[in-house]
């Protein structure tokens, strides 16, 4: 018994949230990777990115419930998810037009464009605060648990109950069709083996008459759209505010670096990898410990690494050993 | 005039001119391969034959068009392809997705077209699931090559199709050289294994510093002393 409230306890509060921020963290790093991928930078303007899906969202939510719309059990903001990912793929090819082609055409250096992606962050983050201000927005509505602590308690018998929301559900099942659409498209689809091949040797893409254009366009739109759904499932599961997401930028880039940039399997993995470090690095691991240990070995402290508020210096240290260790990821991306 | 004929190509990269009034040509069901000390501008022509340098002057022709002013993907459109001399696979794409870009401009079906290059590289048809990456590099060169006949060119360019291979492989990879050869397509390659290619070759260039110090037949060029002395090590 002391052993099942132990698991439960785990799962309540490493286990289902880790899996949770872990699809978040990789649909946004996988954006990073295929961006990285094709134009061959890092673009910090990915967060923000994310953040005006979510304010689509947002505001696309309230003008439902304002005309009685409503999808319950789930969130109305899935419903105004296909708006918000055209919404934001729309606005990342503007900023394409306006500022990368240039670039592009000059055949400036990837530093240049990841110091023209920081200018299009911050314009992004004026123009974020301009519609919806800074403040805090409650995205989800609907139904809020699809698994009940208390309810889970009593139909068990346990001490410790299990909850698990909707947006944490919504966030798995979403990030899995996501990502079985994006591997389809890249590995069964003529135009995502040629976004593969252009990838691996964009010469050799040229000289086979692979049209570099269309290539760049569909890689903005993918990654737009996976910014989208990332921003909202995380607003869903935590709260709008758009603060959040350009802190986000840190731990989706750990993500990706971690599985080696430019590769999308190995952004898949590091999303949980850096969640599940974060997770575990600053849960209070006393009550769990408490359970299972006999009585007079009960740690006395709250058996944490970390506490909450350093949770960002674990993407950065994890970034920083991955660095120092495995360069290129641990699934050998194209770092450089 | 030749199937394909580069005359007095002048032109590099930005910096100074690297070719000097080079003149290259290949005719269709005939082998010609370019040899030269290492740096003579033999990659550097090819590309330029397939307009991936700037030229100052020159022009290039493929059956009677002057096709100078097109694009390279405009030239495998017109029927040339090229294997570059490095760089010529997609490493993370397997054999097979790397033949189908090769192909990737044709909206007929490919289907024959693979059976035909499977049938030429026999290793490549057992290894069509693998990675590119992960292939040897004799493996490698014949992938390219294959990439290559995806668009069934009429004019195939190959730069050093044999580096970085072992001698059985070589012989090999020439004799598949003069098959492809046979279908009457028109070949321009240039070689490390200066002597080795002369010898199947119906016209040899020899380039120094950019510019075309002896044309001639193959075995002519092999039995050529001078050109024995200088530049195929005796
Ligand atoms: N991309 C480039 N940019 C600038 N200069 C280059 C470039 N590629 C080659 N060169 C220069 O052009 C000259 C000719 O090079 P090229 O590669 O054509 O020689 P090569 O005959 O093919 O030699 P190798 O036998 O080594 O392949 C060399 O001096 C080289 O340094
Ligand atoms: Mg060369």
């Amino acid at each position: 018994m002391e052993a099942i409230n132990a698991l439960v306890l785990l799962g309540n509060y490493v286990i289902v949230p880790g899996i949770a921020y872990g699809s978040q963290l990789a649909l946004a790093a996988l954006g990073v990777s295929l961006i990285y991928g094709i134009l061959r930078f890092s673009n910090f303007a990915h967060g923000d990115t994310m953040a005006f899906g979510a304010m689509v969202a947002v505001l696309l939510t309230s003008l439902a419930q304002s005309l009685g719309i409503s999808i319950a059990p789930f969130p109305t903001a899935m419903l105004t998810l296909p708006f918000a990912i055209a919404g934001t793929v729309l606005l990342v090819i503007a900023f394409d037009f306006a500022v990368y082609r240039h670039f592009r055409s000059i055949r400036s250096s990837p530093v240049v464009f990841v110091i023209a992606s920081t200018g299009v962050m911050f314009v992004m983050q004026g123009l974020i605060r301009f519609i919806v201000g800074p403040r805090d927005r409650d995205l989800g509505d609907g139904a809020r648990f699809v698994v009940n602590a208390r309810e889970f308690k009593a139909a068990l018998g346990l001490e410790q109950g299990l909850s698990i929301k909707v947006s944490q559900s919504l966030t798995l099942g979403i990030t899995i069709i996501a990502v079985l659409l994006l591997f389809w498209f890249l590995h069964r689809t003529r135009t995502g083996k040629a976004m593969r091949a252009f990838s691996d040797n964009e010469d050799l893409a040229r000289l086979s008459g692979i049209n570099p254009q269309t290539v760049v366009i569909l890689a903005w739109t993918l990654s737009a759209a996976l910014a989208a759904t990332a921003g909202i499932l995380y607003g869903l599961d935590k709260t709008f505010k758009p603060i959040i997401y350009f802190q986000l930028l840190l731990p989706t880039f750990a993500a990706a670096i971690v599985g080696g940039l430019g590769n999308p399997i190995g952004a898949l993995a590091g999303g949980f990898v850096v969640a599940f470090s974060e997770i575990c690095i600053t849960y209070a691991f006393k009550r769990f410990l408490a359970y299972l240990l006999p009585e007079n070995l009960e740690p006395t402290g709250l058996v944490q690494l970390l506490s909450t508020e350093y949770k960002f210096a674990i993407s950065f240290f994890i970034l920083v050993v991955v660095l120092l260790i495995r360069p290129t990821g641990i699934f050998a991306g194209r770092s450089s | 005039m030749s199937y394909l004929a580069a005359s007095q190509l002048v032109g590099g990269y930005g910096g100074a001119n690297i070719l000097h009034e080079c003149s290259l040509f290949a005719d269709c069901g005939k082998i010609s391969v370019i040899v030269g000390p290492n740096g003579a501008g033999k990659s550097t022509a090819m590309k330029a034959i397939f307009g991936l340098v700037r030229l100052s002057s020159g022009s290039v022709s493929l059956a009677g068009n002057d096709i100078t002013g097109l694009s390279p993907q405009a030239r495998v459109r017109c029927g040339m392809a090229i294997v570059p001399q490095v760089e010529n696979v997609f490493p993370s794409l397997t054999v097979h997705e790397n033949l189908e870009m090769g192909a990737f401009l044709r909206q007929d079906p490919i289907a024959e077209t693979l059976q035909e290059v499977y049938e030429l590289f026999p290793a490549l048809a057992e290894m069509r699931t693998k990675e590119a990456g992960d292939l040897s590099g004799g493996q490698r060169q014949q992938l390219a090559f294959g990439r290559a006949l995806m668009t069934r060119p009429t004019a195939l360019l190959l730069d050093e199709p044999t580096a970085g291979v072992s001698p059985i492989v070589i012989t090999s990879l020439f004799d598949m050289i003069l098959e492809v050869a046979e279908r009457n397509i028109a070949v321009l390659m240039c070689e490390q294994n200066a002597s080795q290619a002369l010898a199947i070759a119906d016209t040899g260039f020899v380039l120094v510093q950019g510019t075309n110090r002896y044309t001639d037949s193959g075995p002519a060029l092999l039995a050529n002393p001078e050109v024995r002395r200088s530049f195929l090590g005796g």
